[in-house]
């Protein structure tokens, strides 16, 4: 185990929210398609306000912290922000589209000892890149960012989500990664809006389309592993919880609401009228999430992937009960392994392996509806 | 003063938090993560840069935990010797400016 995994798991076991997520803004000059923010501003937490919000963190004990948005430099005091996490000592990481970053940007965030900056790609294709963001020339600003953030010396991921509209895309993006010497990540999740709107799931590439993405040795590590067919749970597997969320981590919007993740909009207080701290120790809600094991799911505790489906919570709570299934998790779980899950049985999108006695394929998957 | 005088101050490149009186130390530079013991977290959160570290050692580490003073202080200068090589502690002869997030 790294050092790293057991830092995190003893932050787990001690209820310690070892890392957070803050969206300092929900402005953004861009207007991606698949994006579940309402870009208007609604009251975002001032200077000061966000200030003494990262006071009461250092105090709580968390470590790594997240910026982002909206896009972080929508606000003119971030690198006020930033210089303020950083002499709390914060491990920082900014998540932004990089087409306010210039020289000077870049140079700031490198004497501010930023750890990762970490910057959304759609495509290698500028025509494709601009028509998801909405922002003309935004491809070609970004792509400048990133060497100006590079010849600073710092580490940069670029973030790929892979949607309908650019699904061919991957490949040309993992080059383009490589030749500008930054990590990439690719994430197939599109998030329902905040406010529940369902319609950008539309926009999730076809689950037939998932195996070319497990199944690729240049995308997936440890391939044998990763697309294995599911191992029989043990009694610590059903006593065990669905991620961090809530447990070690949590997300704060720019109006100061805390939520156990930023695609788990469950309310569970604002900072601007409860400390920080009682919300994260005392609130129902954050206990309620924290007490939900395996065990307790209502349709997952049956299915042969509960220990190791990436079942989000949070997804599921947007779906209808976070004790429930993730629909778009059991689909990544069957298209990763071949082995249908409990909620596609249950729902008749799929056969039990072994049990057909004719020609027709073991497993038969009809496409699955996209909620309206 | 004497000649084998060190100071040692925190380098302000790092992020450091307190998780269970342990303390987690990274270096974004390289990405190297630390987690000091608690007689090491002592003299971590001692090193102001101002403090001679024979001075941390007596008063930090043997004077709340029961060791040898020389063994203490042969364990530290190694400790800091080990943490400045990989950018987290910086070291000198002289005071240090408390270094602070330019």
């Amino acid at each position: 185990m790294s050092l790293m995994t057991e830092v995190g798991q003893k932050a787990f076991e001690l209820g310690v929210p070892l890392a957070v997520h803050m969206d300092v803004t929900y402005r953004c000059n861009e207007r991606c398609v698949h994006c579940y923010l309402d870009h208007d501003d609604h009251g975002e937490m001032t200077t000061a306000e966000i200030k003494d919000v990262l006071d009461q963190l250092a105090e709580a004990g968390v470590f790594f912290l997240t910026f982002s948005g909206g896009e972080v430099f929508m606000r003119r005091d971030f690198f006020e922000l930033v210089e303020h996490a950083r002499r709390l000592m914060f491990n920082v990481k900014i998540k932004t589209n990089a087409v306010m970053i210039h020289e000077r940007e870049a140079r700031r965030i490198r004497e501010l000892d930023v750890d990762t900056v970490q910057i959304s790609v759609y495509s290698h294709r500028p025509e494709v890149h601009d028509a998801i963001t909405k922002l003309p020339h935004s491809f070609e600003r970004t792509i400048k960012s990133v060497r100006f953030l590079r010849e600073q010396g710092l580490k940069v991921t670029i973030a790929n989500v892979l949607m309908t509209v650019n699904s061919a895309d991957h490949a040309g993006v993992q080059k383009l990664a490589a030749e500008l010497g930054v990590h990439y990540t690719l994430d197939p999740t599109i998030t329902p809006m905040m406010d529940g709107d369902m319609s950008v799931l539309s926009l999730r590439i076809p689950g037939a389309e998932l195996p070319d993405i497990f199944h690729n040795p240049a995308l997936v590590d440890s391939q044998e592993e990763f697309c294995a067919p599911p191992k029989p749970p043990s009694k610590e597997d059903l006593e065990g919880y669905s991620c961090s969320a809530g447990h070690s981590f949590c997300y704060i919007s720019p109006y100061g609401d805390v939520f156990p993740c930023v695609q788990f909009p469950l309310p569970t207080g604002n900072i601007r009228r409860q400390k920080f701290l009682d919300i994260w120790n005392l609130s129902p809600q954050m206990k309620e999430v924290r007490s939900i094991q395996a065990k307790d799911l209502t349709v997952c505790s049956s299915c042969s992937h509960v220990a190791s489906c990436s079942r989000c919570p949070g997804l599921a709570y947007m779906e209808g009960s976070m004790r429930g299934p993730s629909t778009a998790d059991c689909e990544k779980s069957f298209y990763r392994t071949g082995v249908p899950t409990a909620n596609m049985l249950r729902q008749g999108l799929a056969k039990p392996r072994g049990v057909s006695g004719n020609s027709t394929p073991l497993i038969q998957i009809l496409p699955l509806a996209v909620p309206a | 003063m004497p000649e084998n005088c060190i100071y040692v101050a925190r380098s302000s490149a790092i992020a450091a938090r307190a998780l269970a009186g342990e303390m987690m130390v990274m270096n974004s530079a390289d990405s190297t993560f630390f987690t000091l013991n608690e007689v090491a977290t002592a003299i971590f959160q001692a090193a102001d840069g101002r403090t001679p570290l024979r001075e941390i050692v007596r008063d930090r580490v043997c004077e709340q935990f029961d060791v040898d003073p020389e063994q203490a202080q042969a364990d530290a200068e190694q400790f800091v010797t080990e943490l400045s090589s990989h950018g987290i502690l910086l070291v000198s002869h002289q005071p240090l400016a408390s270094e602070t997030p330019r």
